[in-house]
């Protein structure tokens, strides 16, 4: 009886120490859960925000039809008119142009770093890639602006060298670096042995980047290029400066246009909070959100799809 | 012993704690006195095109007045306005009036009438690239320029053969949205009901602009003429109608009012300013402040105080709130109504 109540009061005891040293533990631990739910909570707060924000005018008197069906943007004329619809093709132009620059650019780079050169040009290339990632777009913006606009005049004749392709060039180059990064962490991470084989197989160097890595990296490879693409869309500064900021819709690569996130950037500032210009920015920022999301849940489809394919 | 280490350790802890306890109440406490007294720094925001202006105005002040610092902020009339309404400002500046649908949310957020001030006149050039061989315009054309469905889209059809500006298309700048500027010459140019044309270039700013058309041959565009860069940009004369004579945009012509695109500057403030501002918006209105007017580029004003009008109530608030700072106008330069003056 007696050895029995000893047993377990040191049982106890024990049990209590061991509480004593798990405190710290547990302290981490619910701090990193804290740290990963806060980024949900974070997302949602912003939505919220920016929904309130916008949500009076967009269920309480916007034309729908005319905001998404007409170029005619003019939020302070005395009868305002609010469409997007030039703002919208704006920003599709530039997003598509830049990356159909930015795609074969970022991901040839990556194969390069990855796969043929020799260890110390890569130490070289990765540093100098990290540097064009630490640029602020603002710098891009001055480049574009006081650089390129007077290029662009001398080598296309365009009157003005501030639009579709210098912004979507400069947005290639702030793209890049992404897409090299994402995507030449997703080569690397092919396992040796598939090299292996298809060297074994009589594979050439092409053949084994074309035929055995692109495949085996699709879903790494995808990300990079859609976090090129948020990239592009969300850009703000520097394409307020280097697209020409004129709302229409371009027919050709040098035209001048106005994008959403620039629209927002440039009048932001200078309406009077709660009022339908005000309201109508943080519609459009809604709509970016929706335009995020959506490109996000096609990627994560996407790469499900393929998943499953592999998987099946 | 074992019971001992938590307290030392707690007790280590509690010096900072509340040292940091009343550091933040003492921040927070220096930040509510502050805000509610105004008497060491003026917040002044607004116009972009009287930024320069504000600042030449905030730093003589303060070399005047050591203990008042007044930071200045542009980003635009609307900006000023805008803050102004949010009752953030002291003094908002503005390169057009307020609208009355603003000065009714000012008074319907704060309270208060916003009182306004002219403190000078800016004459509005329009700017062309210096290698451009056109030397006049008229507001005719400029509407057909800027105007939504206006004709005149080429060099060409206004008589110049615009020789480094191949193809001949005119690049329309224009300034963003909410800018007093913007406003200001679509009132002059375009008039009350018409529209600009969709797909001009919109600047942020008058400097931005200049420089812009500096670089693009093709360009037009329109900023106060403070803003001129000898050797980059040329500035055109205007007529009002042709046939009429053309004036080039000078002290004299803005003053005069023989130059067809020149408008008053304003300053605003919340209600009759009182304590540092008052005294401020008088040394303004008066020989130190009109000076720096002059010396930055715009026309001095005779000094003359209107509130705005808001609806059908205008008159008796107008007759009543001709405050003291009216009293001491330079008889010299004083215009009986400016704001008409500027507001064909």
């Amino acid at each position: 009886m007696a050895t029995l109540r000893a047993t377990s009061e040191r049982r106890r005891a024990t049990a209590r120490v061991s509480w004593f040293r798990r405190l710290p533990e547990l302290a981490i631990e619910s701090l990193i859960r804290l740290c990963g739910w806060s980024a949900i909570l974070f997302v949602f707060g912003i939505f919220f925000f920016v929904f309130r924000e916008g949500a009076p005018l967009l269920f309480g008197g916007l034309d729908l039809a005319e905001f998404f069906g007409s170029t005619n943007w003019n939020p302070v004329a005395d009868t305002p008119h609010y469409g997007i619809l030039g703002l919208l093709a704006g920003t599709t132009s530039v997003t598509v142009l830049s990356m159909a620059i930015a795609v074969p650019l970022g991901l040839g780079a990556a194969v390069f770093v990855s796969e043929f050169c020799s260890s110390k040009v890569k130490e070289v290339l990765k540093v100098a890639i990290e540097l064009l990632a630490a640029i602020p777009s603002i710098v891009w913006g001055f480049i574009a602006y006081m650089m390129l606009n007077p290029i662009i005049i001398a080598v296309t004749g365009a009157p003005v060298g501030l639009n579709i392709l210098n912004a979507s060039i400069i947005l290639a180059l702030m793209s890049v670096p992404v897409i090299v990064s994402v995507g030449e962490d997703s080569l690397k991470a092919v396992p040796d042995s598939f090299r292996e084989a298809a060297v074994a197989l009589g594979a050439s160097r092409w053949e084994i980047v074309y035929r055995v890595l692109f495949p085996a990296a699709k879903n790494g490879l995808l990300a990079a290029v859609l976090l090129g693409v948020g990239r592009a869309i969300g850009e703000t500064m520097a394409v307020l400066m280097a697209t020409g900021h004129a709302n229409q819709i371009p027919t050709s690569p040098l035209d001048r246009v106005q994008t959403l996130t620039a629209t927002i950037a440039q009048e932001l500032g200078e309406t009077v909070q709660g009022g339908d210009h005000y309201r109508v920015l943080f519609v459009i920022g809604i709509l970016l959100f929706v335009i995020a999301f959506v490109v996000n849940l096609t990627a994560d489809l996407v790469v499900r799809g393929i998943r499953g394919k592999q998987n099946g | 012993m074992l019971g001992m280490k938590p307290f030392a350790r707690s007790s280590c802890l509690l010096l900072p704690m509340a040292l940091a306890v009343a550091v933040v109440t003492a921040t927070i406490a220096g930040c509510f006195s502050d805000s509610r007294r105004d008497d060491s720094t003026i917040r002044i925001t607004g116009s972009d095109t009287m930024v320069n202006l504000a600042q030449a105005w905030a730093e003589a002040y303060h070399e005047a007045h050591p203990d008042i610092s007044s930071p200045v902020r542009g980003g635009g009339s609307g900006v000023g306005i805008a803050a102004l309404i949010n009752g953030k400002v002291d003094v908002a500046t503005a390169s057009r009036a307020m609208k009355d649908k603003e000065i009714a949310l000012a008074r319907q957020n704060t309270g208060k009438e916003p009182k306004q001030f002219i403190v000078g006149r800016d004459a509005l050039a329009i700017y062309v690239h210096k290698d451009n061989p056109l030397d006049e315009i008229t507001i005719d054309a400029l509407a057909e320029i800027y105007g939504e469905d206006g004709t005149i889209t080429t060099w060409p059809q206004l008589g110049v053969d615009n020789a480094d500006c191949a193809g001949g298309e005119i690049i329309r700048i224009s300034r963003q949205n909410n800018s007093g500027t913007y406003a200001y010459f679509r009132e002059i140019v375009l008039g009350e009901k018409r529209e600009y044309k969709q797909g001009a270039t919109a600047q942020s700013g008058s400097s931005e602009l200049v420089t812009l058309i500096s670089r693009t041959p093709c360009a037009i565009g329109y900023s106060g003429m403070g803003y001129y860069r000898p050797g980059e940009v040329k500035m055109l004369r205007v007529s009002r109608k042709k046939g009429e004579p053309a004036i080039e945009p000078t002290l004299e012509t803005a003053l005069d009012n023989t130059y067809p695109i020149s408008r008053p500057l304003y300053i605003y403030t919340l209600g009759e300013p009182t304590g540092a501002v008052q005294e401020f918006v008088e040394w303004i209105l008066g020989p130190e402040g009109q000076k720096i007017v002059a010396d930055v580029g715009y026309v001095p004003n005779p000094k003359a105080t209107e509130t705005p009008s808001a609806g059908g109530d205008s008159g008796d608030n107008r007759s009543a709130d001709k405050g003291p700072v009216a009293a001491g106008a330079d008889p010299a330069a004083n215009d009986a109504s400016p704001r008409a003056a500027g507001q064909p």
